[in-house]
């Protein structure tokens, strides 16, 4: 066990924690933020995708040890009223099936799209591979991260 | 021979039926609670947010008003994605007439007396509550009519709803729902003979596109699942389970395991053996422990001696090896039709392939997961099921409570296609807090949900087509070998039920003079389930990739040869064929929901039409064709595929036609398609499980693979026929024509025909 101050959504927080828990469990069962979810635990399906400085990276296998003074944003803290564009333009498209998958799918949209901010097709779908969707909503995804890029 | 649960008409209160049934008597007496006085006429008191007092009625146990003009719909069937949260409240609030934006959804608890049957799946919902939805939206919209036109010294036949408002139609005058709360108290609620249902052209929600009630909530991570359940003083538990299925707990050492810190228990759960049943956990050690990576590190630290049980020599590639040879044998008959030796004789051409699939594992993006508190003889659970009340059975079974001793509330599912309506891991939760007396979360990880999946089973299905002098399909000997779904309960099954071979199978539909439907034996080594569309999937692959290779073989286009085979527009029993069975047409009376040719028709012509079937294409393009009933819902599907010369595939369009009957959330609809033709693509291309040394070698999504965005099919183009029949679901039906289109235009593009599942054109 040892002791981190991390910061999320521009609030700190003291954890006292094994050094090697991942990001996503120090998130959902210490600091009690559940909209980044578990998927997979080994960075293969993105429903935990977090923001760590303007990276998106997957919570599940990023141990707390690693986190040191960077910024963590979470789907709760991408928007202050849930209206960024890429969440604006989800709900225009009426994006989710079960729902289970889209906040690791717009954290990751948000990140592609603070690093390129017109994405081609091409680059929507080489940055969205990892980021797994079972009910297979990927044509919405495309289409509303598109139109939020515009 | 047991039926295939989920389309089983209840007989007995034996569990295993009780959990998947979904059953005339529940539709009935879901009507019944209309007029049958359960909670008729109850007015109550809440306090709004800002603590002002509201009265409310609920003329039935589906909708309050309050005196707020709040209309609280109570959705009691399970989300899992299909969108019934909004489909079916939708459906009460245009009858009512409410407004939309005035409407707020709660979730049922697990109750069949009161909600009837809640188990979601088999693409029930639309068709079994569509009308007792309607009436229950009737009811109150008569009841608060009553009320007004009362007040206003009017006849209620002068009077109407609209936007939350009743109308006054010769005066103008207007009341707010909420301000006839009061009086309408005091009446009687009206009987369901009072009702007059509203014409289809009256309709604002119905047929239109009315996005998903809890789509803000999903977009900003507030939205709540199986696994953001909670509660004060809640534990996490994960499980190292036998990893052979039927074996079981020897002996084990936790020392490494109860050093981690926060590790609170280590506690034994005993397993059913064989069979493994539908509704049981397995044999394992579980650890609880403060949070969840304490417990799946401490899990992983386990030393347990097995006693991994008869299945632990099991290989999957061995058995499929078995089962080719046994399709090649005489079998067991289900449907019988003219003489098929007899056309096979006297045939021109004769084509014969084995088509094999593989095991296939659901993998919900939410593992499974399950809360659950036991106070003395009592136990609330919270968990992502499509079954409530299965799960509430099971539960009370397993911990020796009443039934009406456990509650079951349910979450939003992240994800299900048929895994969550199996309660093994609320059951795994609820006997865990009765024995540590502390409240439990049971978490599967995804290597978990992968090992110890309620599998689709492998296929092996052999068919032979025979084409006479006249150069007509003269004879169908459809051989079928997959271990049943029955056997998870009853070991002693070995061959389909008549259920399973009903979807797909034993309703072939085409008119071909000489038909036989041959079942083979097939041992169940794993806990077998079913998967979205279960066996329409291998049963559509093996009839309609066929089919292509018999419009070949005939010189016919692959549609023309479909239409010409469905032959005049009929309705189809196939009972008078069915050997010692009736045919189960997915639990409905075949007088109701006939099997109608002309539909079949409809949606195969309209396709057609929208693909522009028929166009030439560029090297390495080609369209593919299949068509296929399921749940009652008639889908016609052409994909479009490119394969590169390094035998990349790409499919940059999809088209469906569908006739669900009258189309309810037309968006839903679509993304329900969007989403199957995803599914399907996955199984396809990608999916497989594979068993040795009777262990599943898959892990998670490295080895079990499901698409990705860039290999994903590109546009999607949806085609709902205008229809006024009754309607049915989409969940599954999607699924399994879009599988052999694809191998159908696979072989157009490259001339290498598809036996086998996933496609691999390198071998």
């Amino acid at each position: 066990m040892a002791k981190y101050s991390i910061q999320v959504n521009g609030k700190k927080h003291e954890v006292d924690v094994l050094e090697d828990m991942p990001l996503l469990w120090v998130l959902r069962d210490i600091i009690g933020l559940k909209g980044t979810k578990f998927g997979c635990g080994k960075a293969l399906c993105g429903a935990c995708t977090v923001h760590l400085n303007d990276d998106a990276i997957r919570s599940c296998s990023y141990p707390i040890s690693a986190v040191g003074d960077a910024k963590i944003t979470t789907i709760e803290g991408l928007s202050e009223e849930g209206d960024h564009p890429l969440q604006q333009a989800w709900e225009k498209f009426v994006v989710p099936q079960c729902g289970y998958c889209q906040t690791g799918q717009i954290m990751n949209a948000a990140a592609l799209l603070k690093k390129n901010a017109h994405p081609s097709a091409q680059e929507i779908e080489q940055a969205m591979q990892g980021n797994l969707c079972r009910c297979g909503t990927y044509n919405r995804i495309k289409a509303a991260i598109t139109a939020a890029a515009k | 021979m047991k039926i295939f649960a989920p389309f089983q008409k209840k007989k007995d209160s034996n569990i295993s039926t009780e959990i998947f049934s979904a059953s005339r008597r529940d539709f009935l007496k879901v009507g019944g609670l209309l007029t049958g006085g359960l909670v008729l006429g109850v007015s109550f008191f809440s306090c709004n947010e800002k603590g002002k007092k509201i009265i409310s009625i609920a003329p039935n146990v589906y909708l309050q008003i309050g005196s707020d003009g709040v209309v609280t719909i109570v959705a009691h069937r399970s989300e899992m994605g299909q969108g019934i949260r909004t489909s079916l409240p939708l459906i009460v609030a245009d009858e009512l007439g409410a407004d939309w934006k005035n409407v707020r959804i709660i979730q049922a608890v697990g109750d069949e007396k009161k909600y009837g049957n809640q188990n979601t799946d088999g693409s029930f919902s639309i068709r079994q509550f569509y009308k007792p939805m309607r009436e229950a939206g009737a009811v109150a919209r008569l009841l608060l009519i009553r009320a007004a036109a009362q007040r206003w010294q009017v006849p209620a036949e002068e009077c109407d709803t609209e936007n939350g408002k009743v109308l006054h139609r010769n005066s103008g005058k207007k009341l707010d729902f909420g301000e006839l709360v009061e009086a309408a108290k005091s009446l009687p609620v009206p009987a369901i003979t009072e009702i007059k249902l509203k014409d289809n052209s009256q309709f604002n929600l119905i047929g239109k596109e009315t996005p998903i009630v809890d789509l803000h909530d999903i977009v900003t991570g507030k939205a709540v699942f199986g696994i953001d359940a909670a509660t004060e003083g809640m534990k996490i538990a994960v499980i190292k389970r036998c990893p052979v299925i039927g074996g079981a707990v020897k002996s084990f050492d936790d020392t490494k395991a109860r050093a981690i810190p926060g590790v609170i228990k280590v506690i034994a759960i005993k397993g059913p053996g064989l069979p493994a049943t539908l509704r049981k956990p397995l044999s394992g050690v579980a650890v609880i422990a403060d949070n969840t990576w304490a417990a799946i590190k401490a899990r992983d630290l386990l030393e347990v001696e097995w006693d991994l049980g008869p299945n632990a020599t099991y290989d999957s590639a061995q058995q499929i090896e078995e089962l080719k040879q046994e399709v090649t044998k005489n079998g067991t008959i289900r449907r019988k039709r003219g003489n098929f030796q007899a056309a096979k004789a006297a045939a021109k051409k004769v084509i014969d392939h084995t088509y094999v699939a593989p095991y296939l594992a659901h993998a919900t993006l939410e593992p499974p997961t399950a809360l659950a508190v036991v106070k003395n003889d009592s136990c609330e659970i919270w968990a992502c099921t499509q079954n409530p009340q299965g799960a509430r059975e099971a539960v009370a079974e397993a911990l020796g409570f009443q039934v009406d001793k456990v509650r079951v509330n349910i979450t939003l599912l992240g994800g299900a296609f048929g895994r969550k309506s199996k309660p093994d891991f609320i059951v795994e939760a609820a006997l865990l807090a009765k024995e540590s007396g502390l409240p439990v979360k049971v978490q599967w990880t995804r290597e978990d949900d992968i090992h110890f999946d309620y599998f689709h089973a492998l296929s092996v299905q052999r068919v032979v087509a025979t084409i006479d002098n006249e150069n007509k399909l003269s004879g169908w000997e459809h051989h079928i070998a997959y271990p049943s779904i029955s056997a998870t309960e009853d070991a002693a099954v070995l061959q389909p039920s008549d259920g399973e071979l009903g979807l797909g199978a034993t309703d072939f539909p085409y008119d071909v003079p000489n038909i036989n439907v041959t079942t083979h034996d097939a041992k169940a080594h794993l806990r077998i389930g079913w998967l979205r569309s279960v066996r329409n999937i291998p049963q559509a692959f093996a009839v309609a990739t066929m089919l292509d290779e018999v419009a070949e073989a005939r010189g016919v286009d692959p549609v023309a040869n479909a239409l010409e085979l469905l032959g005049e527009d009929r309705n189809i029993t196939f009972n008078e064929e069915l050997v010692k069975t009736t045919y189960q047409n997915y639990g409905e009376d075949i007088a109701n929901y006939p099997w109608e040719t002309a539909r079949m028709k409809e949606v195969i012509r309209r396709v057609a039409k929208e693909s522009g079937w028929g166009k030439s294409m560029p090297k390495g393009s080609a369209l593919g064709f299949a068509a296929h009933r399921s749940f009652l819902t008639y889908v016609a599907c052409v994909v479009e595929v490119q394969v590169d010369a390094n035998n990349k595939i790409t499919i940059p369009n999809v088209y469906y036609a569908v006739d669900c009957g009258l189309a309810v959330n037309v968006d839903r609809i679509k993304s329900q398609f969007e989403g199957g033709a995803q599914f399907s693509a996955s199984l396809a291309l990608k999916s497989r499980i594979t068993v040795k040394n009777g262990q599943v070698e898959q892990n998670n999504f490295d080895g079990y693979q499901i698409i990705r965005m860039p290999e994903s099919p590109g546009q999607i183009h949806v085609h709902i026929v205008e229809s006024a029949a009754k309607p049915t679901g989409i969940g599954e039906p999607p699924v399994p024509p879009f599988t052999p289109a694809l191998c159908n235009a696979i072989y157009q593009a490259t001339g290498k025909r598809i036996y086998t599942l996933p496609i691999d054109l390198a071998t």
